[in-house]
């Protein structure tokens, strides 16, 4: 089902949102013939969104010229020779954001909602359907409800959608930057199979751009008010502005961190090992013999790919990844023959005290089942799946957690995308109550901070309490923002703490300067963007110094330089003692912290991944 | 357009899947509707008590047909529940007196008229309120969308609008709980609850905010509001079966009509 590819082209193009003095973007000179695949790099802020979304034709606002504050246009941009407006349809646009651009309720009648649009006929609508299902390999019923997709069902549904369309071009703003390693597989394999389908034209932004070079045959990377900076052949782009990619934080296939390079014990047994022939990872952090395969890393020799190589799909096809995966295996019977894969639990006694001391114990979970559902989760009993009727409650439980939290250590809880991570996250919190086992801080995380609660367990803390011992950074930093300036926003938490004064200003000015916020003080935090976001919501919950902190996400959708900052910043701090727990799909930053990994499988099971407390394979 | 489509192994057909649903449960949303409005206008046609009460009466006579769980339709009805004793006590106190007076203090009267009134007004509130609710537990709000839009012919753009809003409501749902959340882990819950609601608020309303635009951008991209006719890919049926819903509750307002005029209680 061929249709005629769509030519694509900018001239002179800049555009300038309403109430903005500077342009988004301004003088793209850019030219896609019909059928060419076009990759779209540059750092963030360059106004590749706004690129994308003027192709088509969904720039809300109206330029008006005699309105200063109105959004603003100069030169063209043209589908096929006329204004996108006219043509919607022609361009087919998938965002980045998976929860927030699904229309209906149901999987046949969101595909079959372009369509609808377009005026095509109701017998012609339900082949189409089928057929765009079919080609993004999306094989669920179609009055399944819409609700609980995984992020990369959820955007295989939007490629089907806009598949269903016919559309002359795709156009991808950032469509894998939220999804875990095995969603951007399929998302990558079904734009491959659409393209192999209808021979539209492509046009892609990510800033995680190896996902996309097996498929395209231009990279253009964009430069901030700068326009078009460099236009060829990948591996031409990619070896001659390696320097500018890197500096606009693009991620380049072949740069990505090595196991523990944010952590500063992990940067001396990195070098240790290349002095050895850049074997294995002989050591980790604190300088113990380990064998490699003990560790959740694996071999740098193998991930190390060379400049010219690419990863097409990412960490998805990372060996690092298989390994981890059979690493995880099942429990139950398996996980008796190995007591061993198990940081606590049956084989308690057989544990070798100085392989298990790592840092001071601060949170010890046991049997831990955790549920979405606050209030009644308590009477609901663990090892089944909670599934309510009306399907849109329903919630995977993860048990039979077994794992501890302990100073100075990151640990990284992985796994699919919906399997029940964030819950874990907030429950290791002590934001949501365990629907079963037990959630306990040991006596020297409860004594930490002036008056020790009574109760071990985090959920029956107050505010306060909690925010002395456990910080938490949730996954949409907007979610957590209560004040109304840079500043308040990093004083709330010592000021709720009761902190004098003098010694919160001090704080703060700290904390701005540490985070690069400090020409932001007076902004609201609801206006930053999203990288400046990430960091002051980082800051203002490391304010309050806590022991344990919690991450859900924090480095999803952005560009490299501010994951660097974030990875550095998490890395300082558990150089300096802190423990943290960090929720995520980034295998990089996974690698770059060295973390332990407890990775959560669909069934919602837990086989801990042997880390540093994997006394058995290490013996 | 026909170009030719190979549809997929086993899945043939060029009608989308109709489940075919039984009972009450299957009615197109907008008969419904259309009944209960129906209802709604015959009892107000009188303000006595036996009308109202015979069409309650032959509601909850018929409510077991519907299947509905009890749990389910006290929970879905409760707003109904609630506000009925509420106005019946309004009316009860400030309602027209007439007849012997029971009660009498500043503005408040409680009269035999008054309290008649307020018995009446209850029960018409119930049997209005009740099939208003239950009739559309099971019923699919894309359903009810297609019906407004292709029976009662509402502008699509308006339908659809309301559509992806209803559906925005249930991921509002979850930011509210994240919101909270967020609050009691910066140490700020202990205290200040009204506050805290009001920061909560703006935060919900400045990612409503977003999250509506995010929407607006993916349903034009993909021809939302384009000018040329649309087209609707779900066949609606306004058969059998929803002729038969208007009329019976058409049928039960005129069984309370009847009764109210034969017993001589009738008072337009």
């Amino acid at each position: 089902m061929t249709t005629v590819p769509a030519r694509i082209s900018f001239s002179g193009w800049g555009w300038r949102y309403p109430e903005r003095r500077t342009w988004a973007v301004r003088g793209v000179e850019l030219v896609i013939e019909p059928g060419e695949r076009v990759a779209v790099v540059g750092p963030s802020g360059a106004g590749k969104s706004t690129l994308l979304r003027a192709a088509a034709g969904v720039l809300a606002d109206d330029p008006d010229d005699a309105d200063d504050t109105a959004a603003a246009v100069e030169g063209t941009v043209l589908v096929d020779g006329v204004a996108p407006v006219a043509v919607r349809g022609r361009v087919g646009l998938v965002m980045q954001d998976p929860e927030a651009h699904t229309v209906m309720s149901r999987i046949g009648d969101d595909v079959a909602f372009g369509c609808e649009n377009m005026g095509v006929e109701r017998s012609d609508i339900w082949l189409r359907v089928r057929h765009a299902l079919d080609v993004v390999g999306l094989d669920l019923p179609l009055d399944r409800s819409t609700t609980r997709l995984s992020g990369g069902q959820r955007q295989r549904l939007a490629l089907a959608g806009v598949l269903a369309m016919r559309p002359g071009a795709l156009v991808l703003d950032e469509p894998c930057a939220n999804l875990d390693p095995n969603g951007v597989v399929q998302v990558h394999d079904a734009v491959r199979a659409l393209l192999d389908d209808t021979g539209a034209t492509l046009l892609v932004v990510e800033h995680r751009i190896g996902t996309w070079l097996d498929l395209v045959d231009r990279l253009v990377l964009l430069e901030q008010g700068g326009g078009v900076v460099a236009d060829g052949a990948p591996d031409v782009v990619l070896a001659e502005h390696s320097d500018a990619l890197e500096r606009d934080g693009v991620w380049v296939p072949g740069s990505e961190p090595t196991r523990g390079s944010a952590r500063s014990a992990g940067r001396d047994a990195l070098r240790a090992a290349a002095l050895r022939g850049a074997a294995l990872p002989g050591a980790d952090r604190r300088g113990r013999a380990l064998p490699g395969a003990a560790r959740a890393g694996g071999t740098p020799g193998l991930q190390t790919t060379g400049a010219g190589e690419f990863r097409p799909v990412g960490a998805g096809v990372d060996p690092d990844d298989a390994r981890r995966s059979r690493a995880g295996g099942t429990p139950g019977p398996t996980a008796r023959a190995t007591p061993a894969s198990r940081p606590l639990g049956a084989g308690e006694g057989e544990r070798q005290a100085p392989l298990a001391a790592g840092g001071t114990l601060l949170l010890r979970a046991m049997g831990l089942a955790t549920s979405r559902s606050p209030g009644r989760n308590a009477s609901r009993s663990a090892g089944r799946t909670a599934k309510r009727r009306g399907g849109d409650q329903m919630q995977h439980i993860g048990h039979d957690i077994d794992l501890e939290v302990r100073s100075g250590e990151v640990l990284a809880v992985t796994g699919p995308n919906g399997v029940g991570k964030s819950t874990l996250g907030l429950t290791l919190a002590g934001l949501l109550r365990p629907a079963g086992g037990t959630l306990e801080a040991s006596s020297d995380l409860l004594g930490m901070k002036g008056v020790a609660p009574t109760d071990p367990a985090p959920h029956s803390w107050s505010s306060r309490e909690l925010a002395a011992r456990i910080g938490t950074v949730f996954q949409d930093p907007e979610h957590q923002f209560i004040a109304a300036s840079v500043r308040e926003e990093l004083a709330a938490g010592p000021a709720a703490l009761g902190m004098p004064a003098a010694a919160i200003d001090e704080r703060v000015t700290e904390l701005l300067d540490t985070f690069r916020l400090d020409h932001l003080v007076d902004a609201n935090p609801f206006t930053l963007s999203g990288g400046e976001q990430r960091r002051l919501a980082i800051a203002a919950v490391i304010a309050t110094r806590p022991p344990v902190l919690v991450l859900d996400e924090p480095t999803s959708g952005q560009d490299r330089a501010t994951w660097s900052a974030v990875v550095e910043q998490l890395g300082e701090l558990a150089d300096a003692g802190t423990a943290v727990v960090v929720v995520t799909h980034d295998r990089d930053l996974v690698r770059a912290l060295d973390a332990d990994e407890v990775v959560l499988h669909a069934d919602g099971l837990t086989p801990a991944v042997p880390g540093v407390r994997s006394t058995g394979e290490s013996r | 357009m026909t170009a030719p489509v190979t549809a997929a192994s086993g899945r043939t057909g060029t009608e989308p899947p109709v489940q075919p649903g039984r009972g009450a449960g299957s009615v197109q949303p907008v008969a419904s509707l259309l009944g209960v409005i129906a209802l709604g206008v015959v009892l107000v046609l009188s303000l006595d008590l036996v009308s109202a009460a015979t069409a309650l009466l032959l509601e909850l006579a018929l409510l077991p047909v519907l299947r509905i769980p009890v749990r389910t339709l006290l929970l879905r009805t409760s707003p109904v529940l609630v506000v009925v004793p509420l106005t019946g006590v309004s009316i009860a106190l400030y309602g027209q007196p007439s007849g012997r007076v029971w009660f009498d203090f500043a503005f408040a009267h409680v009269t035999d008229g008054s309290l008649q009134l307020a018995l009446a007004t209850m029960l018409r509130v119930l049997a209005v309120g009740i099939p208003g609710i239950v009739l559309f537990i099971r019923s699919d709000v894309t359903d009810l969308a297609d019906g407004l839009a292709q029976i009662l012919r509402l502008p699509a753009r308006f339908v659809l609008g309301a559509l992806a809003a209803i559906r925005m409501m249930t991921l509002l749902g979850d930011d509210w709980r994240q919101l909270a959340m967020a609050r009691r882990a910066r140490g700020v819950a202990d205290s200040g609850r009204l506050r805290r609601g009001l920061s909560m608020a703006f935060g919900l309303l400045v990612i409503a905010l977003r999250r509506a635009t995010t929407l607006a951008v993916a349903m034009e991209s993909r021809g939302f509001g384009a000018p040329g006719r649309r087209t609707w890919a779900r066949r609606v049926r306004f058969a059998g079966p929803e002729w038969a819903m208007c009329g019976i509750l058409l049928g039960i307002g005129a069984a309370g009509v009847l009764a109210a005029v034969a017993s001589g209680t009738w008072r337009a």
